[in-house]
């Protein structure tokens, strides 16, 4: 499971990272000091290294969930190149997400295979049914929706994901019988995260 | 998982493997072969003598463009510096193709022991491969592959005695289209933007970290092996004058048989869709097929007969791609096709060169005015105009071909064009401000089951009598044609009068 968003009781921890040089400007972070450590563990099993910042992005929005600007601070410093890079970055590349997703984040495939057998209708029965458009959480957390671009799993076409699992050959009428096995009320629902 | 095609027709060379073996298991693969040509490269045959194997037997690149594979190896071989790369581009982006994907899941080995081979050739002790993160599965057995070869010394220091040392890292992409381009896959690579810059230099000379480096495809790596051990000569006996070997096709869309097909360069269009695909979805008339993902084009009914290779695909108007094929029936509405990939490029644009990030747009806007009934007959003109302007100057390869879908579905389809344009009419029924649903008032027996399910309360009428839908207020949901049990709600492709 993904933690919970950060709320205000996480950051009890004033965390003060000096930039550079001596002179430089103090930036402040307001992480607790726990997630401060993890993130730190991250990106020495990199070595530190910058060529690797997007596996280090990888491996905390793994752990995370999502990479605000605080936790993207962090990185910049332990890597040793500006937060504007590592922004950047975060910004260049779908897969990253700077708010939290749900704990069951779904995605619709929209390559053309799922696009001509009907991916469009999925999503909007999709969004009909959880009452949130593309990129966009439910208010408890539990489910969002995002697009991606082929899972390369076209001969299964329409195909959605639910965390890593994919289910192919998904009928409008299948999307409710999928949500209701993430329900809160089923209590068997296993789901692996991603 | 994907149906089983038939296997008329084919001929697996870069799948030989896939489906026979258990790819977590080295000895299976090695049971296999896997490593033979390898062992017999350091062994027997100096760099250039392996370059020179390639370059006899014709094979060009895998991923679209078909550069010759054994030429590319040698510019990077003659590169002087004292670090050299060999990159595996497994960032398959193009919707619709999954052949890298089967490869790495299936027989990861094979991709491994041809870039030790590409590094011996060129002079590299690392690789790298380049993988999506949307691949989980690929990215697992790939680390298990590679640690089980690291242990039986065939990757790593010393390999098979012979002082060799070669070792191969993963590097993961993020949801980045563009990132197939190889300048911009290499910035990925040292932790950028995946943006690409201008060429030359390229990557053979000035590649990641600045040092030569040699990008090539994972089906390209998959070939090299057997061309090793089964001679030139035998590689460039199959497929056609200028395109030598096999190509993995992915048959995707409304056909018969999906998957993954393995064929002759040089067999029809006819015979893959007909033969081994099985046909047309429920018998419906076959329209077009699209190749080579967003870069490529349509090819239409009198391109069935065309043996596929590399040049005539690009005179047709399309190109091989990565190997993607979207069949499309009589109910794909081709201007909603272009405008789906133009879609495509505008979210995947990475906005560094003007043509690219805004002429894009453009064609898009225009595209939509057209599937709306909006569009004039001079938007036609427009669209082919700013299509010829991107394709000249956009930076990279993205760029350059992006206008493609909008200028294959013009030139094939202008028909098609033409109705959206003047009559206001899409024939495949697709775009939903063309058409309207109208209630038979034969049939129609006054039960209100279509009333109650429409959401925006355009339909009308008393009880046990034939009711009526507003088309100004319909949003052509669909939901009464499903809710009518009498028939009695159809489409009507002839327009109403547009404002």
């Amino acid at each position: 499971m993904v933690p919970k968003l950060m709320c205000d009781d996480d950051m009890v921890d004033i965390y003060s990272v000096p930039s550079g040089d001596k002179d430089s400007l103090k930036v402040t972070i307001k992480l607790s000091k726990e997630k401060i450590e993890t993130i730190n563990r991250i990106c020495a099993s990199f070595e530190n290294n910058p060529e690797e910042l997007i596996n280090v992005l990888h491996e905390t929005q793994n752990t995370l969930g999502y990479l605000p600007a605080e936790v993207q601070e962090i990185i910049a410093h332990n890597l040793k190149i500006s937060s504007a890079h590592v922004y950047g970055v975060v910004t260049f590349y779908s897969y990253f997400t700077m708010v939290p997703k749900g704990d069951y984040p779904i995605s619709v495939c929209m390559g053309t295979a799922c696009y001509v057998r009907g991916a469009e209708k999925i999503l909007e029965e999709l969004k009909k049914e959880l009452k949130i458009g593309i990129g966009e959480t439910t208010p408890d957390q539990r489910f969002s929706i995002s697009c991606l671009r082929c899972v390369g799993a076209c001969g299964l076409a329409p195909v959605l994901m639910v965390g890593e699992k994919v289910y192919g050959s998904v009928s409008p009428d299948d999307v409710k019988k999928i949500l209701n096995e993430y329900r809160e009320d089923n209590e068997d629902c296993k789901c692996q995260q991603l | 998982m994907e149906k089983q095609i038939t296997q008329q027709g084919q001929l697996r060379i870069a799948l030989r493997n896939c489906g026979m073996l258990d790819p977590e298991n080295i000895a299976e693969s090695i049971a296999r072969d896997a490593y033979q040509a390898l062992g017999k490269v350091l062994k027997e045959l100096s760099p250039q003598e392996c370059i020179n194997i390639l370059k006899q037997s014709g094979l060009r690149g895998r991923g679209g463009a078909g550069f010759p594979t054994g030429l590319k190896w040698e510019i990077a071989s003659k590169s002087q510096s004292d670090q050299k790369y060999v990159v595996c581009n497994a960032d398959e982006g193009d919707p619709g193709a999954f052949m890298d994907r089967s490869i790495l899941e299936g027989d990861p080995h094979s991709v491994l022991e041809a870039m030790a081979i590409c590094g011996y050739c060129i002079g590299a002790d690392k690789g790298l491969i380049y993988i999506r993160a949307e691949y989980p599965l690929a990215i697992k057995r790939l680390r298990i592959a590679i640690d089980q070869a690291m242990e039986d010394g065939l990757l790593g220091k010393n390999i098979l005695g012979s002082g060799f040392n070669f070792e191969i890292k993963l590097r993961y992409g993020a949801g980045a289209f563009v990132c197939g381009e190889e300048t911009a896959l290499i910035h990925s690579m040292e932790g950028k933007r995946g943006e690409p810059t201008n060429k030359p230099p390229f990557p053979a000379t000035s590649g990641f970290m600045k040092k030569p480096t040699n990008v090539n495809n994972v089906e390209t790596f998959a070939n090299i092996a057997p061309i090793i051990l089964k001679g030139p000569d035998w590689f460039s006996s199959i497929g056609t004058k200028n395109s030598k070997g096999t190509k993995v096709f992915a048959l995707a869309g409304k056909i018969n048989n999906v998957g993954l097909i393995e064929v002759p360069m040089g067999t029809s269009l006819r015979e893959i869709i007909y033969e081994i695909g099985g046909g047309i979805k429920e018998d419906k008339k076959f329209k077009a097929v699209q190749t080579g993902g967003p870069s490529g084009g349509c090819l239409t009914e009198k391109h069935l007969d065309t043996p596929i290779d590399y040049e005539n695909l690009i005179e047709a108007g399309s190109m091989m791609g990565s190997g993607g094929m979207i069949v499309m029936d009589e109910n794909d509405c081709m201007v909603s096709v272009a405008k789906f990939y133009l879609d495509f490029i505008v979210g995947e644009s990475c906005g560094k060169c003007t043509p690219c990030r805004v002429g894009n747009k453009r064609l898009y806007e225009i595209l939509e005015k057209i599937t709306q009934g909006k569009g004039v007959m001079k938007d036609l003109e427009k669209l082919k105009n700013l299509s010829y302007i991107i394709k000249d100057t956009a930076l990279c390869g993205l760029g350059q071909t992006s206008p493609n879908p909008v200028l294959s579905t013009l030139e094939n389809f202008y028909d098609e064009y033409y109705e959206h344009v003047v009559e206001k009419k899409c024939r495949a029924g697709h775009c939903k401000n063309l058409f309207h649903y109208v209630i038979n008032e034969e049939l129609c027996v006054g039960c209100a089951a279509c009333k109650r399910c429409c959401p925006v309360h355009a339909i009308t009428g008393d009880k046990r009598m034939p009711h009526y839908i507003d088309s100004n207020i319909c949003i052509r949901c669909g939901e009464c044609i499903e809710k009518c049990s009498f028939d009695a709600i159809s489409i009507q492709l002839e327009p109403k009068i547009l404002v």
